[in-house]
């Protein structure tokens, strides 16, 4: 026996969620969905958060979105282009059109799977995930999001209602391993995202570690040889030895294993790979100077 | 518990709805509508997409409690009421598309989205359009030509039907 609730209006939601902490929300279903399928689950309840109309609404204010839990990908990609890019991108490799149409931001952090697509670009962009309940609300930055493999730092009565990014101020770049090019699993994952006004890197590793994580040192690194080679304010291409650096650093914050997908020595590499290219392209595009920050 | 949705234009009704099931189980067993194809359950193969509100969507991903009051279009709804087969179906017997066509429900209903908004697609955008359905038979090349065929019949004066 398994009940299906299905509420109306967030605040409902929150309330049923208070009453039935068992009860599992579930929005396109891409990942809940299939583990009923398969039988690897049988909650109490599922929770039905498509009738949340709120949460299906993104908004932008003072140069900040707030991004509803319930946005799903195809829309992240064809109305969040411009302001995200760098999550945009992560989104157009998730899984198939069909699988974009369904699945949500909010349902990876959910799931909180080490090789969610999005979780990349979210680190990178410095998000924050709004999670309520009903004894209040607690943002929490997406670095301090992720506590283990699939698990998160959510309190069994709370749900996720929305993500919280700036308006890109600098390039973003996210790119990805895998076998194809469509319906793929991530080998591993890179997200970057210069922040120019703050004069700082943001970084995201995705599938090499047992949660999504940074790269701090290769974050400081960049940022601080931008910063003392005065390349922020004008910027020069960047020297083979700084780029060969930062993938060296972003292949060393990751702790991979060996998978079906893929071999722990594999993933190091292929993530330094990721991170020089990656920077190859956000410098290009920051070079191009169409960036407030540079002169 | 009882679900009541529109599917093809007409209201139905399922009862004794299992509360995990998904919609593709409530089509193929419950309303006698097995053109959708049951074959991944995980959303990798396309092979039971369906509309969902007019948008292409993987019936096996979707919670029947989910559709309640909300409308899908199967792959039996493309054809219009006179029986006549909507232009993307024509193309893929036209083209020879079809080999063993246990994929074809889900391709005709992702090419017809694909070809309702641009009947002008490059390769690459029906590549990209059909990524998330799986063909293990035809190597895809007679697809190709089909999708490709279709969009050049679908003018926009016979664009969409429904």
């Amino acid at each position: 026996m398994m009940d299906f609730l299905q509420p109306t209006s967030w605040s409902e939601a929150l309330r049923i969620k208070s009453e039935r902490p068992g009860a599992v929300p579930v929005a396109g279903g891409t990942d809940v969905m299939v583990e009923l399928n398969f039988d690897h689950r049988r909650p109490e309840a599922l929770l039905d958060l498509n009738r949340v109309a709120e949460l299906a609404e993104w908004s932008e204010e003072d140069g900040r979105v707030r991004l509803g839990a319930g946005v799903p990908y195809a829309r992240v990609i064809t109305e969040l282009g411009d302001e995200l890019p760098g999550l945009a991108m992560a989104s157009r490799t998730v899984g198939s059109p069909q699988i974009r149409n369904r699945g949500t931001v909010g349902g990876n952090l959910g799931a909180a799977s080490p090789a969610g697509d999005s979780h990349p670009a979210l680190l990178a962009a410095d998000a924050v995930v709004e999670v309520a309940s009903v004894r209040g609300t607690r943002m929490i930055p997406a670095a301090e999001f992720y506590t283990g493999v699939k698990r998160n730092a959510l309190e069994p009565d709370e749900l996720i209602a929305a993500i919280h990014l700036d308006v890109a101020r600098g390039p973003q770049q996210f790119a990805k391993v895998g076998t194809r090019n469509a319906m793929v699993i991530a080998v591993c994952a890179f997200g970057l995202a210069l922040h120019p006004e703050q004069q700082r890197v943001g970084t995201g590793i995705g599938s090499a570690a047992p949660t999504p994580r940074r790269a701090s040192a290769a974050e400081e690194f960049l940022s601080g040889e931008l910063t003392a080679a005065g390349l922020w304010s004008a910027p020069r291409p960047l020297t083979d030895s700084v780029r060969r650096r930062f993938g060296e650093l972003v292949a060393q914050a990751a702790s991979p294993i060996d998978d079906v997908r893929g071999s722990a020595a594999y993933r190091r590499h292929a993530l330094a790979v990721l991170a020089r290219r990656t920077l190859g392209w956000v410098w290009q595009d920051y070079c191009g100077g169409s960036w407030p920050a540079c002169a | 518990m009882r679900v009541t949705f529109t599917v093809n234009g007409e209201q139905r009704e399922a009862d004794d709805v299992w509360e995990g099931e998904s919609l593709l189980y409530v089509l193929r067993e419950r309303l006698g509508l097995p053109g959708s194809k049951n074959a991944c359950e995980q959303g990798e193969c396309g092979s039971c997409t369906v509309y969902l509100d007019d948008v292409p969507v993987c019936a096996c991903l979707v919670a029947a409690g989910q559709v309640q009051g909300r409308e899908v279009r199967t792959v039996e709804g493309l054809a219009g009421d006179d029986e006549q087969l909507d232009p993307v179906q024509e193309a893929f017997v036209a083209a020879g598309a079809v080999q063993c066509g246990f994929c074809t429900p889900g391709l005709l209903v992702a090419a017809h989205d694909l070809v309702r908004r641009n009947n002008q697609p490059s390769d690459a955008e029906i590549r990209e359009a059909l990524a998330g359905n799986l063909c293990r038979c035809t190597g895809y090349e007679k697809i190709m030509d089909a999708v490709r065929l279709a969009a050049a019949r679908v003018t926009p004066s016979t664009e969409d039907s429904k």
